[in-house]
């Protein structure tokens, strides 16, 4: 049986690096996760004849209790709201990780000093991954609007991780350590995380999951070590630094690096009302002549915001696109780095809708098209069209990588309102001689841009 | 039982092997793939149901249900979601009839 449960750990690994694998690839995507998929069924059900297991009851009540509500909420949400279950998901994962060092911590008999050791740091960082993550999740859901900033809170953050540093190097030392200070240190753990969290504000979300993901894969490898687990370990080590090179993958995107995004309370600070207003004035154009505009461009480029996601529009935009390429527009979508809430997100949101992904291009790609288009419509973006961050090195947003589709030949912005974007900061592009505004929420805009092509 | 040397050698190699996967990947795949790698680590069930599988006291036993709880929530929640999302991939090809 033995030799059953090793191999079968053995090969639960391998396809978990063979599905990441597939899912690196947006041919073989889909197919990656049943393939990681199959890995997890074959490991949990091997797990059931572990020798010298007990309490199969409670066992099975937990797996359906977890999983059906897991299963539950992962297919009732919408694609909008995919990255704060993607952080709540991940929060649990830091959990029963935690749980697994309280448990062996409890019970106090490790066959080395050295895995106790791992067992407390996993404990550590799985509880910081498990609050930070639920916190992460309050914020994108909106249940707590603002970030927290109140006086002296790198101090109380540094003596509430000191604390619990304490606590884990007490834990490491004792043999058979009380329950209470086992309590004490995860309370602790647990506390941190959500002060470390709190500060953070919403766009950097997406960087601080992807850390909290690594990490929680960490703290997973590290309870592999102390239970003599080669998949967890493997499993949660690949997790590990492929969530720690994402983390700054998408950092990078923002223009912000880790220290920024951990240690600054974003969005406070910046957007302060000393930078000048820039010069100009906005140009409204209505939805009749903006088809015009378009129908009869030889190139037109959609730039997709978190706006149009908000709309539900990305399906009346694709099928604009579609009625734009049957009169012989060529029609691309450029999606920037950090589009939506999270990386790759827009993408998704757009794959949705139908829009096949070889129309999709990146950042790098397209930036050089835009002076060769003839219209550039944006759709519910902002910040990440915004010229000041090529121009303005006072701008808290200078730096970051735009799309450039000011260098269009005309651009037509569609907007809600007057007000300004995520950062806060207020956008050149609106003012630009080449820009028209086109106000209206973006579905209605989109279905009005239909019938107007429609009708000519 | 993996000790010593040969947990650090596994360790490293799995480090390299994650990295390696993720350096080439293209932008529209960074959630979907953040995604899938949570899933991944919902191999934590496994240890969660033998900590809870050899539990004795009541704090163990509790601890050990919360656990493996949690670690089902995240690898069937990190599944459904991330099969979802890449459900949508499809090539031009793929979607015209």
């Amino acid at each position: 049986m033995n030799l059953l449960i090793q191999l079968s750990y053995f090969a639960a690994a391998v396809l978990f690096i063979v599905g990441l694998k597939r899912m690196s690839s947006p041919v073989t995507a889909r197919g990656g996760i049943v393939w990681a998929g199959a890995g997890m069924v074959v490991a949990t059900l091997i797990t059931f004849f572990w020798p010298g297991m007990q309490n199969y009851v409670w066992m099975t009540l937990a797996l359906l209790i977890g999983g059906g509500l897991a299963w539950y909420t992962g297919k009732k949400v919408a694609m909008t709201d995919m990255p704060q279950m993607i952080a709540i998901y991940n929060g649990m994962g830091g959990g029963a990780a935690a749980a697994i060092a309280a448990v062996e911590l409890l019970r106090g008999e490790f066959h080395a000093a050295s895995f106790q050791v791992l067992a407390v740091i996993g404990g550590l960082i799985g509880s910081v991954a498990f609050s930070g993550s639920m916190v992460a999740f309050a914020k994108l859901q909106g249940l707590m609007k603002r970030s927290l900033l109140f006086p002296k809170q790198q101090l109380l953050n540094l003596l509430v991780f000191g604390g619990a540093l304490v606590f884990a190097l007490v834990l490491m030392g004792a043999d058979h350590p009380g329950g209470f200070t086992i309590l004490l240190f995860f309370v602790l753990a647990l506390v941190f995380g959500v002060l470390m969290t709190l500060p953070i504000g919403g766009a950097d979300m997406p960087v601080v999951i992807s850390l909290y993901n690594a990490l929680t894969g960490l703290a997973v490898a590290f309870e592999g070590f102390v239970l003599g687990n080669a998949a967890m370990i493997i499993a949660g080590t690949v997790v590990g630094s492929a969530g720690t090179l994402l983390t700054q993958l998408m950092a990078k995107a923002m223009n912000r690096s880790l220290s920024n995004v951990l240690f600054s309370g974003f969005g406070s600070v910046a957007g302060s009302s000393d930078e000048a207003d820039p010069e100009g004035s906005m140009k409204e154009v209505d939805a009749a002549d903006a088809a015009v505009m378009m129908a009869y461009a030889d190139k037109v480029i959609i730039v997709p915001g978190y706006g149009m996601a908000v709309a539900q529009a990305q399906h009346k935009v694709w099928e604009f696109a579609q009625l734009l390429e049957s009169r012989d527009v060529s029609v691309k979508f450029a999606i920037h780095p950090v589009a939506g809430r999270m990386p790759g997100h827009m993408n998704v949101l757009l794959a949705e809708a139908g829009v096949p992904y070889d129309k999709i291009y990146d950042l790098d790609e397209i930036n050089n098209e835009f002076a060769q288009a003839d219209v550039a419509l944006v759709i519910g973006a902002n910040d990440v069209v915004n010229p000041v961050a090529r121009s303005n090195p006072d701008s808290p947003i200078y730096g970051m990588p735009i799309l450039d589709v000011d260098r269009a030949k005309n651009v037509i912005v569609v907007k809600r309102g007057k007000g300004k974007g995520f950062s806060g900061v207020e956008n050149a592009l609106f003012f630009l001689d080449n820009t028209r505004m086109l106000y209206g929420d973006g579905q209605e805009v989109a279905g009005q841009l239909i019938a107007e092509v429609k009708q000519l | 039982m993996i000790e010593g040397f040969t947990a650090l050698y596994i360790f490293m190699l799995a480090g390299f092997t994650g990295y390696e996967i993720i350096s080439r990947v293209p932008v529209i795949l960074h959630t979907p793939l953040m995604s899938g790698s949570n899933f991944v680590h919902g191999i934590v069930l496994v240890g969660a149901m033998v900590a809870l599988g050899h539990a004795v006291t009541g704090a163990e036993k509790f601890v050990g249900f919360l656990g493996v709880m949690l670690a089902a929530g995240n690898a069937v929640g990190g599944y459904v979601v991330t099969e979802r999302m890449l459900e949508m991939f499809k090539s031009s090809k793929g979607a015209r009839k």
